[in-house]
C-alpha cells in the first residue's frame, strides 16, 4: 500500500529534522513502540506492539534512516519481524520544506505485510497502515510543537471518523 | 414402486450413522502412546535465498526432541510428480526438484523449512520462534505472463526459465484449425481468468507417522484419498521402505476433492522422523496452514476462439491457455491442463477443427493440482462461454445454438484424441428445459423487473471424461501409475461378505451403495455385505479415488470379483444338490436347480465352503474368497445441461441464484439418493467458484485470502433450493454396471451457467457486456455496469 501526505508543523525546519533524529523522540511517535535505540548513523533497533487485526504481536526490527539531505530529506526505512505472525516493513520518504511560522513535513509511505499478517489481515492492513502515518506524523507533530500545541494538533475534526463525517452528530448504527 | 433392496434403491447412507453422531475415526483422533508432535515453520517470504538456518538456541527449548531441516534429507528422495508431460516439440517438460524440507531456497509462502519435533505443539512452536533465519528476499513470481518473459527472476534457477513444458494438442492439427479460423465467416474471441480455487475440505491434513524397530515396519495414518498410492510414492521414490515394510492407512477422511490426492511433504516428513527418532510423530494442519500448503486448484487464463461458418456450425475451436503450476509440481498437476483439460475441448459438439495450446508457469505460490473436475471445469467453462458469446454476436438462440452443433452419432472420435461411447445430449437439454420452467421464465423476469432488479437464465452442456483410466493410453501420455483398481471379495463361513476395495470413501457413500451391487449379484441382504477400503493392509493395490472413478472403475473390478465368487458358488450348491452348476439360478435369496424345487440357502453353501465335509475337493479348492483387477477400455463420458437462474440488484451488483437445475446423464444408477448428494455438492462448490471463491496473490506473492474471513466459501443461504434429475440414461457401453460417474458434474457444469446467466441479466437491463470474470462479487459486478454505462 502507498499513501502520500503531509503534517504543517509550527516550528523551525531546524528543530523538525533534529526530532527526526532522534531515537527518544522516535520513541514517543511510533505508536505501540516499547524500545528505540541506536542512532541516525548506525540505524535503531525497534520494539513495536501492535494489533493489526486479529494479529497481536510483538515486532522487532531495525529502522535505517537513508538518502539523508541535511535539514530537507531523509528515507526511513524498517522490517519488523513479529515470529508467527509474520512481518511488516515499509519506508517513508520524508521532505522539509519551510512555510509561515513553520514546517511542512511531506510524506510518502509504503508499507508492505507478510506471513499471518497478509492472509489474515490484509483486507485491513491498508486502513491500519493510514492510521500508524497518521499517528505518527500526529505524534510527532505535538512533539516538535510541545505540550501546548497538542490539543490543537487533535483537534475534533481530524479525529472524527468517515462515518462521524458522514452522520454528522447523529449516533451512527454499530457495525460489526 | 421404487425398488428398497439392491441396485436402484434409494437406501440411506449406513455411513452416516457415524459421520452424523460424531463417532467416525478420523486420523487426528489417532494417539498413539509416545508420539511426539510436529511443528513446521513455513515460510513467511515467497521467494528467498535460505542462507542459515540457525536452530542451536530452539533446539535447547523445553520439550524439544529433535530440530530437522532441509540439510537432514540431503539423501532422501524429493516428492515426486506423477506425470511426465511431453511439450509441442517433443520435449519432456521441466521438472525440478521438490524437497521435504526448503534446500537452498524457499519458493512460496508456507513452503516447510524447518521441522520442530516436541513432547508437546506448543513447545514445538514456541521453539520454531527461537530458530534463526536469513533469508536473502528475491523477486517474486507471481504474474504467469511476466514470468515466461525474459529477464523474470527464475522459481527454479537451475532449469533456466519458469516454462514448465509449451503443450500442442493437437500439435499436427494446428496448421489445419488456422486454416479453418481464418476462412470462418464468423468467430467470436474471448479472454478469461479460471479463477484460483482452494478446496478447504472440511477435515484440515493430517498425518501420524510410526514405527516399530523390532519389525522395522513403517505405518504412516494420512487423511488421503488414496492410501495405496502415497504407499508407493513415499515407499519407493521419497524414503526408500519397500511396500511390505510400509503401512498406509486413511480412516474416515472427512472430504477430499482432490486436495487429498497428492502426497505431501509432511506425510513423508513425519514417516520420516518416527524412524529416525523410534517415536510416532503427529501432525494435524491448522486452517491457517491448510490455505498456504493444501494444493490449490483451476488457475487459468486463457483465451478462446470459435469459428463458425455461414449456418452456424461450429467449424473450429483454438485456444491458448497459461496455466500456474505454483512453486513445484505436486503430483498430478501437469496432467490437468493438459490430458484433462485439451481432451475435452470438443464438449458435446462436432466441431472438426480444433487445437489447444498450454503453457505450463511456475511461480512463487502454492503448488496447484487437480480440484473437483480438474481441468474438465476449465474446459467447459471457455467453451460454453465463448459459445454463449458467439450466440449473443449472432443474434440467435443460445440453446439452439449448442443444439446444432451437438454430436448424435455414437461411437463419435472427437478431432482431440477421446472417443465417445455413449450418449445423448438432445435429452438431457429436453429435461432440463422442463425442469427450469423455461417457459415460465418471461414472467419471472417481468416480477423481478417490477421490482428493479434484473433476471437472466443461463444454460450450458458439459461432458466430462472420467472413469480414469485405461493404463496402457495413459502410459502413452505420461502417466507414471496404471489407473486400474482392485477388490477382494471374501465370504466368511456364516455368509457374511467383505469387499476389500482401493477405491477410498470420504464422503462418496461407497460402504452404501457398493453393498447394493454385491446385495444384486447374490442375492443376498445389504446387510451381510461391509466394506473395507484406507488401509494399505486390509486390501489389495489400490489406485485410489479422484476423477469419478470409483464405481465406474473399482466397482467394477468388485463385480469381476464377485462374479467369480458366484461362479464357485454355483459350483458348490450343484454339488450340494447332485446338479450341474449351469442349472444353478439365484430365485428370492437362495440357490435353486432350475425347473426343480430343489434349492439350498447362501448360508449352507458359505459353510460348505468353509467346512468341507461335503464338497469337490478334487475339483474345488475349499474357501470362497477372489479377486480381481479392472483396467477400463475407455473413459466414460457423463454429460448434461444445466441451468441457472439469477436475480441482479443493479443498484448494489449483489447476485442471487434463484434457480438452479441440472439434468445429468450418468449412466446406470446404483443409489439415486446418494448421486443426487453427489450432484448437490458439485454445484455448490460450482456456484462457490462464480460467485464467491478466488485465492488471490498481492504483487509480493503474500496469499491475501488466507483465512474464511478473505476466503469466502459458499454457504446454505448462497445456493438454491437444487432441481437435479439422472434420468436420462445412456450405459456406459464398456463396464460392466454401465455407469459413468458422478462426483464431479456439478462443479463442471456449474460455473458457465451461473456467469451466462450474470451476463444475460445484465444484458436485458441494457448493460451492454459479453464478459465478466469469477468470482462475481457484488464488486465486481458494479463496477463492470458502471463501466458499461460511462
Amino acid at each position: 500500500m502507498q499513501l502520500t501526505d503531509s503534517q504543517d508543523i509550527f516550528a523551525p525546519r531546524s528543530d523538525v529534522w533534529a526530532a527526526l533524529l532522534s531515537a527518544d523522540v522516535l520513541k514517543e511517535c511510533v505508536p505501540g513502540c516499547t524500545e528505540m535505540a541506536g542512532n541516525p548513523t548506525d540505524g535503531f533497533e525497534a520494539t513495536v506492539v501492535q494489533k493489526v487485526g486479529p494479529v497481536k504481536a510483538t515486532f522487532k526490527g531495525a529502522v535505517s534512516l537513508t538518502d539523508r539531505i541535511e535539514g530537507q530529506s531523509l528515507t526511513l526505512s524498517g522490517e519488523g519481524k513479529g515470529g508467527a505472525a509474520g512481518f511488516a516493513k515499509g519506508g517513508a520518504k520524508v521532505r522539509l520544506d519551510d512555510i509561515e511560522g513553520g514546517t511542512r513535513l511531506s510524506y510518502d509511505v509504503e508499507a508492505h505485510v507478510g506471513g499471518k499478517l497478509a492472509q489474515l489481515g490484509s483486507r485491513i492492513i491498508d486502513g491500519f497502515a493510514k492510521k500508524m502515518a497518521d499517528d505518527f506524523f500526529t505524534r510527532f507533530k505535538a512533539a516538535v510543537e510541545g505540550p501546548d500545541a497538542v490539543a490543537d494538533a487533535a483537534e475534533p475534526e481530524a479525529k472524527k471518523g468517515w462515518l462521524g463525517r458522514v452522520f454528522g452528530k447523529s449516533e451512527p448504527k454499530s457495525e460489526t | 414402486m421404487p425398488k428398497d433392496h439392491g441396485i436402484g434403491a434409494s437406501i440411506k447412507r449406513r455411513e452416516d450413522v457415524r459421520f452424523l453422531t460424531g463417532t467416525g475415526n478420523y486420523t487426528d483422533d489417532i494417539n498413539i502412546r509416545g508420539q511426539a508432535h510436529v511443528y513446521f515453520l513455513r515460510s513467511d517470504v515467497a521467494h528467498g535465498r535460505l542462507n542459515k538456518v540457525d536452530t542451536t538456541a530452539a533446539s535447547a527449548m523445553p520439550g524439544v526432541i529433535r530440530i530437522f531441516t532441509g540439510a537432514d534429507f540431503a539423501g532422501v528422495g524429493g516428492l515426486p510428480c506423477g506425470w511426465q508431460v511431453t511439450d509441442r516439440f517433443g520435449v519432456a517438460m521441466k521438472e525440478p526438484g521438490h524437497p521435504v524440507l526448503a534446500q537452498g531456497k524457499v519458493r512460496h509462502v508456507g513452503d516447510p523449512i524447518a521441522a520442530i519435533v516436541a513432547e508437546t505443539l506448543e513447545q514445538a512452536r514456541d521453539a520454531a520462534e527461537a530458530i534463526g533465519l536469513d533469508i536473502e528476499e528475491l523477486p517474486a513470481v507471481v504474474d504467469m505472463k511476466a514470468a515466461i518473459k525474459d529477464g523474470s527472476a527464475l522459481v527454479h534457477d537451475e532449469i533456466g526459465s519458469n516454462l514448465c513444458y509449451d503443450w500442442g494438442f493437437v500439435e499436427d492439427n494446428k496448421a489445419a484449425v488456422d486454416a479453418a479460423i481464418k476462412g470462418a465467416a464468423h468467430v467470436t474471441t474471448l479472454e478469461l481468468v479460471n479463477n484460483r480455487l482452494i478446496a478447504n475440505p472440511m477435515e484440515p491434513r493430517v498425518a501420524v507417522g510410526d514405527y516399530h524397530r523390532a519389525t522395522d515396519e513403517s505405518t504412516l495414518y494420512t487423511t488421503s484419498q488414496n492410501p495405496h498410492v502415497i504407499r508407493l510414492l513415499m515407499g519407493a521414490f521419497v524414503l526408500g521402505i519397500p511396500e511390505h515394510k510400509l503401512r498406509v492407512v486413511s480412516p474416515d477422511v472427512g472430504g477430499g476433492f482432490g486436495t487429498k490426492i497428492f502426497h505431501y511433504a509432511e506425510e513423508a516428513f513425519c514417516t520420516f522422523a518416527a524412524r529416525k527418532l523410534n517415536r510416532p510423530v503427529k501432525w494435524t494442519s491448522s486452517r491457517s496452514e491448510a490455505f498456504m500448503s493444501d494444493a490449490h486448484g483451476r488457475d487459468h487464463v486463457t483465451k478462446i476462439e470459435l469459428a463458425l461458418d455461414a449456418d452456424h456450425n461450429f467449424v473450429a475451436i483454438r485456444t491458448e491457455t497459461y496455466a500456474n503450476m505454483g512453486a513445484y509440481l505436486s503430483t498430478f498437476a501437469p496432467s490437468v491442463p493438459t490430458w484433462l483439460h485439451g481432451t475435452l475441448m470438443a464438449g458435446n459438439y462436432k466441431t472438426p477443427h480444433i487445437y489447444v495450446n498450454v503453457k505450463a508457469v511456475f511461480t512463487n505460490t502454492v503448488p496447484v493440482d487437480a480440484y473437483r473436475g480438474a481441468g474438465r471445469p476449465e474446459a467447459t467453462y471457455q467453451l460454453e462461454r465463448v459459445i454463449d458469446k458467439a450466440a449473443r454476436e449472432l443474434g440467435v438462440d443460445p440453446i439452439a445454438l449448442r443444439r446444432q452443433n451437438f454430436v448424435r452419432e455414437f461411437p463419435y472420435q472427437t478431432p482431440v484424441a477421446v472417443v465417445y461411447d455413449t450418449g445423448n445430449y438432445d435429452a438431457t437439454m429436453d429435461k432440463l428445459i422442463e425442469m427450469a420452467d423455461m417457459a415460465g421464465f418471461p414472467a419471472r423476469r417481468a416480477a423481478s423487473e417490477a421490482k428493479g432488479r434484473l433476471r437472466g437464465l443461463g444454460v450450458n452442456c458439459y461432458i466430462e471424461a472420467c472413469g480414469i483410466a485405461p493404463s496402457n493410453l495413459v502410459g502413452q501420455l505420461g502417466a507414471r501409475a496404471g489407473l486400474y483398481e482392485s477388490a477382494t471379495v471374501r465370504v466368511n463361513a456364516t455368509g457374511g461378505i467383505v469387499v476389500m476395495t482401493g477405491s477410498h470413501s470420504h464422503g462418496q457413500g461407497h460402504e452404501t451403495a457398493f453393498p447394493q451391487v454385491i446385495a444384486e449379484m447374490l442375492g443376498v441382504d445389504e446387510s451381510l455385505v461391509e466394506i473395507v477400503h484406507g488401509d494399505t493392509a486390509r486390501g489389495p493395490m489400490g489406485m485410489g479415488t479422484y476423477g469419478s472413478r470409483s464405481l465406474a472403475v473399482g466397482g467394477s473390478a468388485m463385480v469381476r470379483a464377485a462374479e467369480k465368487v458366484l461362479n464357485k458358488a454355483k459350483k458348490i450348491a450343484a454339488h450340494l444338490m447332485e446338479a450341474s452348476d449351469q442349472d444353478i439360478e439365484i430365485k428370492d435369496g437362495r440357490f435353486h436347480v432350475a425347473g426343480t424345487d430343489k434349492s439350498v440357502a447362501w448360508g449352507d453353501i458359505t459353510l460348505a465352503a468353509y467346512v468341507p465335509h461335503n464338497y469337490p475337493l478334487e475339483d474345488l479348492e475349499p474357501g470362497l474368497e477372489e479377486t480381481a483387477f479392472y483396467d477400463p477400455s475407455n473413459f466414460t463420458y457423463p454429460a448434461g445441461a444445466y441451468a441457472c437462474e439469477v436475480e441482479l440488484d443493479p443498484d448494489t451488483g449483489r447476485v442471487t441464484i434463484e434457480r438452479f437445475a441440472a439434468a445429468d446423464d450418468f449412466g446406470n444408477i446404483i443409489n439415486p439418493m446418494i448421486v443426487s448428494g453427489q450432484v448437490h455438492g458439485g454445484i455448490a462448490q460450482g456456484i462457490g467458484q462464480a460467485l464467491l471463491e478466488g485465492a488471490v496473490y498481492d504483487d509480493n506473492g503474500q496469499l491475501l485470502t488466507g483465512s474464511y474471513m478473505d476466503y469466502a466459501m459458499p454457504r446454505a443461504t448462497d445456493v438454491p433450493f437444487y432441481s437435479v434429475d439422472h434420468s436420462c440414461v445412456t450405459p456406459c457401453t464398456h463396464n460392466p454396471l454401465g455407469v459413468k460417474g458422478c462426483g464431479e458434474a456439478g462443479a463442471i457444469g456449474s460455473p458457465p451457467a451461473v456467469i451466462n446467466a450474470v451476463l444475460d441479466a445484465m444484458n436485458s437491463g441494457g448493460i451492454k457486456i459479453d464478459h465478466i470474470d469469477m468470482p462475481v462479487s457484488p464488486a465486481r459486478v458494479w463496477a463492470a455496469i458502471q463501466t458499461a454505462k460511462a
